[in-house]
């Protein structure tokens, strides 16, 4: 869940100022008022300093909904060309995310600290604490040695006063990956080779300066345009809005689409392909195993076993992990390639239903709604795939249309999918799916990561190290947000509320077929 | 006593900009004032479509004043006062 709280509410307001500037007659000049209509003259100052940062602020958020980076902008151009920019645009971008350096606070440095609250006390237990010797006693107080300080926090947890502080840069502290940072100038940047997408930067800055760069410009010109746009809804949407799911496609189509199709659909494939890739493995992993019990029982004993046991051709791959979570795929891809063996490969979701909704409707237009940006990135890479939108940007699009979700009447779906299909959107939901599709249950033995972190990180690591997980699980789920996709950037709900809307729809749903 | 009444807006406007997490006060209120407080979700109050100002979405009703920009803690404040006068 995105909680960023009053910084979401203004980039949502300026989404809807976008889409209502596009129907209106003068798409560019009412986009070029966005931020004077949001911060008249004489208006009590909010936020910043005052109305005219207020003003550069909500000008660099709607460019990047118009979709454009601040990274490249020199603040000459105006937002009336950048609309102009975004409409004339005919491809996106494979960078997804954008920092607002303006509305970046430049943090102080992520370290730690001794305030004065220090006693000068004489156990010291910082001082035996540390095991990098960064503590010192000058003037009969503590401090820290920045240098030699590994930030592990020892002695935050040892001080008995609670005077020793780690000062926070909420960016730095929920990348899992390192890749968000303080660059040079003392504001937040991001270095997109390392970047996952995985926009936990987004929903942890308090205030608010990294932007998902949005495509609803692009998605408004295909619904103008002669072309099918068909809409493909993410399963963990179900907790998202108000009303049903039938009732939500007939909100979308009256937003302007000309079809919806659930996601879910496409969940029961990976449900199925995921559980037969699963037993052949299973049966790969158990002739292996059995092969090489023969090998070193007949050909050296013990020490034969002890000497080859790690070796890459020895080594029995015990586990399977999942593959549908498009911020774990960056990850892999990026950060842990000795993971692949491990991973499934099975499409995700929304490959198989964009491939389904494709041959359905070989012309169209296709938009995926995502609960997170780690979609963007998958759908940068799918052809089949050609816009992402995200909960907040549809969210943004029904109120600039005034549409009311629970007045719409129910609309069925061209497939029916099953329950297990629509719990993909929350943890332990993909493993269970597999687990019902198969014929002999208790042959999974499933165990969540759930949310990606830099200490999941590490487990992940070391089982691809040694080939077996914790437990003796075999069926790892991977979820790169904590709670699953309902606890992706750019979801409304609180996860309590979602997952029980969740499971409303799910109940009333049929069993996931064996395979 | 009067009960006092509370109405959640769950209209798509409100719902999107912040309201979907107002839904907690339909569990939390019974919890925290027992029968002392009527809590439900409500279609559009209609606010937002007066001057169609949906930036200071999601709204709520306490007996009959209107909480713009509405949070949990807000709601919660302006049911104890009310429960405090009466």
């Amino acid at each position: 869940m995105n909680n960023a709280g009053q910084a979401i509410h203004i980039k949502k307001e300026i989404l809807v100022r976008i889409i209502e500037a596009f129907f209106s007659d003068d798409f560019e000049e009412q986009t070029r008022l966005i931020p004077y209509v949001m911060r008249p003259k004489g208006m009590e100052v909010p936020y910043r300093c005052c109305v005219y940062k207020e003003r550069a602020i909500i000008k660099d958020r709607a460019i990047a909904g118009l979709g454009f980076s601040i990274e490249d902008d020199d603040e000459t151009v105006s937002l009336a060309k950048y609309a102009r920019k975004a409409i004339e645009r005919r491809e996106i971008s494979e960078k997804n995310l954008t920092v607002l350096q303006a509305a970046c606070k430049g943090c102080s440095t992520n370290r730690i600290y001794v305030t004065d609250l220090c006693q000068g006390c004489v156990a010291r237990p910082c001082l035996s604490s540390c095991k990098f010797g960064a503590i010192s006693i000058e003037n009969g107080r503590s401090v820290v040695d920045d240098s030699k300080c590994k930030k592990c926090q020892m002695c935050v947890k040892a001080c008995p006063y609670k005077a020793i502080v780690k000062i926070s840069v909420p960016c730095e502290d929920a990348c899992p990956v390192g890749a968000i940072k303080k660059d040079e100038t003392g504001f937040a940047s991001i270095d997109f080779e390392k970047c996952i997408n995985c926009g936990k930067c987004i929903a942890n800055c308090p205030f608010g300066a990294v932007h998902e760069r949005s495509q609803i410009v692009d998605i408004l010109k295909a619904i103008k345009s002669e072309k099918k746009v068909i809409v493909m809804i993410a399963p963990s949407i179900a907790g998202q809005f108000p009303g049903n799911i039938y009732q939500l496609k007939s909100a979308i189509i009256k937003a302007g689409f000309d079809d919806v199709y659930e996601v879910a659909q496409g969940a029961d494939v990976t449900a199925a392909n995921e559980a037969k890739e699963f037993t052949e493995r299973m049966k790969e992993v158990n002739a292996k195993a059995s092969e090489w019990v023969n090998e070193w029982v007949n050909e050296g004993g013990y020490d034969e076993k002890n000497k080859h046991e790690n070796d890459e051709e020895k080594k029995v791959k015990n586990f399977m992990t999942t593959s549908c979570c498009a911020g774990y795929n960056q990850l892999i891809k990026k950060h842990m390639p000795e993971i692949k063996p491990y991973v499934s490969e099975t499409k995700t979701p929304m490959y198989y239903t964009a491939e389904i909704v494709k041959q359905d409707n070989p012309d169209s237009v296709t938009v995926f709604i995502s609960p997170c940006v780690a979609k963007r990135a998958e759908g940068f890479e799918n052809p089949n795939v050609d816009y992402i939108m995200n909960f907040e940007e549809l969210g943004a699009l029904f109120v600039a249309k005034k549409i009311q979700i629970t007045e719409c009447e129910e609309m069925k779906y061209p497939t029916e999918s099953s329950k297990q299909a629509r719990n993909f959107g929350f943890s332990g939901g993909v493993a269970d799916s597999v687990k019902a599709a198969l014929k002999d249950e208790n042959s999974v033995k499933p165990c969540v990561i759930n949310g990606l972190n830099k200490e999941s990180i590490r487990q992940l690591k070391s089982y691809a190290a040694s080939g077996s997980c914790e437990g003796n699980c075999n069926l790892i789920e991977v979820m790169c947000c904590e709670g699953g996709c309902i606890g992706g950037n750019a979801t409304m709900n609180n996860q309590r509320t979602a997952k029980k809307l969740i499971e409303q729809l799910s109940n009333e749903s049929k069993n996931i077929d064996k395979i | 006593m009067e009960k006092v009444s509370v109405k959640v807006c769950l209209g798509t406007t409100c719902f999107v900009m912040g309201g979907a997490n107002l839904q907690e006060l339909i569990d939390i209120i019974p919890r925290k004032y027992g029968d002392k407080v009527e809590v439900s979700g409500s279609q559009c109050l209609g606010m937002c479509s007066i001057k169609w100002n949906y930036s200071k979405a999601p709204y709520v009703k306490v007996d009959d004043d209107i909480i713009e920009e509405a949070t949990v803690e807000k709601v919660l404040d302006a049911v104890s006062k009310k429960l405090g006068q009466n």
